[in-house]
């Protein structure tokens, strides 16, 4: 086996990880404005715009990331690793900033949502390509003995966009008022101008660095493959090992992936109903703590290879995630808060009726009345209250409550400092799962492909894994909580049973390999 | 082993397609939408089909070797 340099590898992972970071930001920041863009490109109550809003929800994850990774993986193969990944960058940075510059529905009517449409699709096909090349490039680089820990730079890359995603956003809203916001030209536009600096120092950065050595000996050979498609998914050598990279790792690592991170927020936003500018912190805070153990069990994986870290990271998610989500649950119940009368005390200033909606109109009127309270709990906690009474007005003018709401709902729950750091160590744990899972990932898929076909035979079952298998968790959470009404944390079935079966795959049938030959 | 991925795989398409049936058209969420099950179920069959060759794979003892 060659030995590889370590020369020079500082470059070969910055430049790498820089653009995947700034791939993935830019992925996230159009699902983290969903909310504003939907209200932007995509108004209710018109069918065709509704229709391109879920085309660009689950066209965009589930049908074009694979197909991005098939056909720049394919390109990666062929062309080279650098000008590959180049190219990626170009199509998100300018999709990006393209969504930015989009006018609203109201100044040009449905072209809006479609280019937001096709916009969006062209960023799912970059992100599929761009993953596996950053990987292979810097796995390439790499010598076998520190590969876990140098690729797990790239493996940061994920969630470190997450967390300047989220940065961004919380900086831009908050020194605007919500208005000025979610305006037509508002401050939700500068996530995605602020994309094309980023993006264009990254390509200058990228420019300057040489193809990875390992693929530029195979080219100068002429050994480089004419069809990576059929040699990768054609032959069943190989096929076999993507089946195996996919069911036997990547699927589980999708599901751990998706739910430490992007479930666990919006299970805090929408179940426990922390406030949202907390619910940011506590992610920002538990990302920014958990970020290390990338790199501390991608380099354990060089010790004691890549197979049980992973595999346990996963079985850690399928004992631990109910205890740990039932945790939060249980530790900011406002219903609970309310029954404690002593500690208890409501802020009569804020008391507010937030609308009316009429239910009955003839000489008498029957109408809803949203109430708003706020709380405060034990002095540190503070909580919202909505309860929503039905009142009777009679043609004289005069009103009565016909029927008290007897089941307010609680939402915009402030935590007290020692239960906001309960919560970021819950929220910690689990990411430190996903950093078992996907911090090796990167050095595991690297070395099972050959180079001539590493970049499109990584590519796609990353790509299903991470995208299909993780992507689908809250759509499943969503029918598994509909379906089976009595249990709050039903959701997390779906995680958990494909983590099950993946670590039970994984186990029979992965060999436990660490430094392997990836110059052939 | 490999009997029960191959199982498995027409399984997850029974239960996506009962899924799909029972709540599409029932409400306003994205599983009431037929837009999503679309692409879930053209997405997942060629996966489902992909579990049942990696269960005749391993019946066969390809993975033993590895």
């Amino acid at each position: 086996m060659a030995e590889v340099s370590t020369k020079g590898i500082g470059k070969v992972i910055f430049s790498s990880s820089l653009g995947t970071l700034i791939e993935w930001y830019d992925f996230y920041i159009f699902g983290m404005l969903a909310k504003t863009i939907s209200a932007q490109f995509f108004p209710e109550g018109n069918d065709s715009a509704a229709l391109l809003s879920t085309l660009a929800i689950f066209a965009a994850g589930f049908l074009v990331r694979p197909f991005g990774a098939l056909v720049f993986g394919r390109l990666g193969d062929m062309i080279g690793r650098k000008y590959t990944f180049l190219l990626t960058l170009v199509l998100m940075g300018g999709a990006t900033f393209l969504i930015g510059l989009v006018p609203s529905y109201r100044s040009i009517g449905i072209t809006a949502p479609l280019l937001v449409l096709l916009l969006r699709l062209v960023q799912g096909l970059a992100l599929g390509g761009e993953y596996g090349g950053a990987a292979t490039y810097v796995a390439e680089h790499a010598p076998a003995h520190r590969r876990g820990y140098f690729t797990a730079w790239i493996q940061t890359t994920a969630t470190l966009g997450l967390f300047v995603a989220l940065g961004v956003i919380m900086l831009v809203k908050n020194n605007m008022t919500d208005a000025a916001f979610n305006a037509e030209w508002g401050g939700w536009r500068y996530p995605f101008w602020i994309s094309i600096l980023l993006v264009g120092v990254s390509i200058y950065i990228r420019l300057k660095m040489n193809e990875s050595p390992v693929f530029a000996k195979l080219k100068a050979e002429k050994k480089t493959s004419t069809n990576p498609l059929k040699e990768s998914f054609g032959r069943k050598e190989n096929f076999k090992i993507v089946l195996l990279a996919l069911f036997g790792a990547v699927m589980g690592q999708g599901v751990i992936w998706y739910t430490g991170q992007f479930y666990a927020q919006s299970f805090l936003e929408n179940t426990v109903k922390i406030e949202f500018i907390q619910n940011r912190e506590i992610l920002l805070w538990a990302i920014g703590l958990a970020t290390p153990f990338f790199l501390f069990f991608g380099w354990l994986s060089d010790k004691i290879g890549r197979k049980w870290i992973m595999l346990i990271g996963m079985l850690l998610g399928v004992i631990f995630y109910r205890p740990i989500f039932g945790e939060l649950l249980k530790s900011a119940d406002a219903k609970e808060w309310m029954k404690d009368k002593s500690n208890l005390k409501e802020e009569l200033v804020k008391h507010s009726i937030l609308k009316v909606d009429t239910i009955n109109r003839d000489s008498n009127i029957i109408f809803a009345s949203h109430n708003k309270k706020i709380f405060e709990y034990n002095s540190t906690i503070k909580f919202s209250q909505i309860q929503v009474d039905t009142i009777f007005q009679g043609s004289d003018g005069f009103s009565s409550l016909l029927k008290k709401d007897t089941k307010p709902t609680y939402s915009d729950i402030i935590l007290s400092t020692p239960l906001k750091i309960k919560f970021i160590f819950l929220i910690w744990i689990m990411i430190i799962f996903v950093t078992m899972v996907y911090g090796p990932v990167a050095a595991f898929l690297v070395e099972l492909f050959p180079t001539k076909i590493r970049y499109t035979s990584m590519s796609l079952p990353y790509h299903i894994g991470n995208g299909v298998f993780g992507g689908l968790v809250p759509f499943i959470a969503t029918l598994l909580s509909a379906t089976f009404t009595g249990d709050p944390l039903v959701g997390l079935w779906y995680p958990i049973g494909v983590a099950a079966l993946c670590f039970i795959i994984g186990a029979l049938y992965l060999s436990n390999k660490k430094g392997e030959d990836v110059s052939d | 082993m490999g009997f029960v991925w191959m199982i498995i795989a027409p399984v997850i398409i029974f239960l996506l397609i009962s899924g799909a049936i029972n709540n599409i058209g029932h409400g306003t969420k994205d599983i009431n939408k037929p837009i999503p099950w679309i692409i879930i179920i053209s997405i997942f069959t060629p996966i489902a089909a992909g579990l049942m060759v990696f269960g005749y794979y391993a019946v066969k003892g390809e993975y033993d070797k590895i």
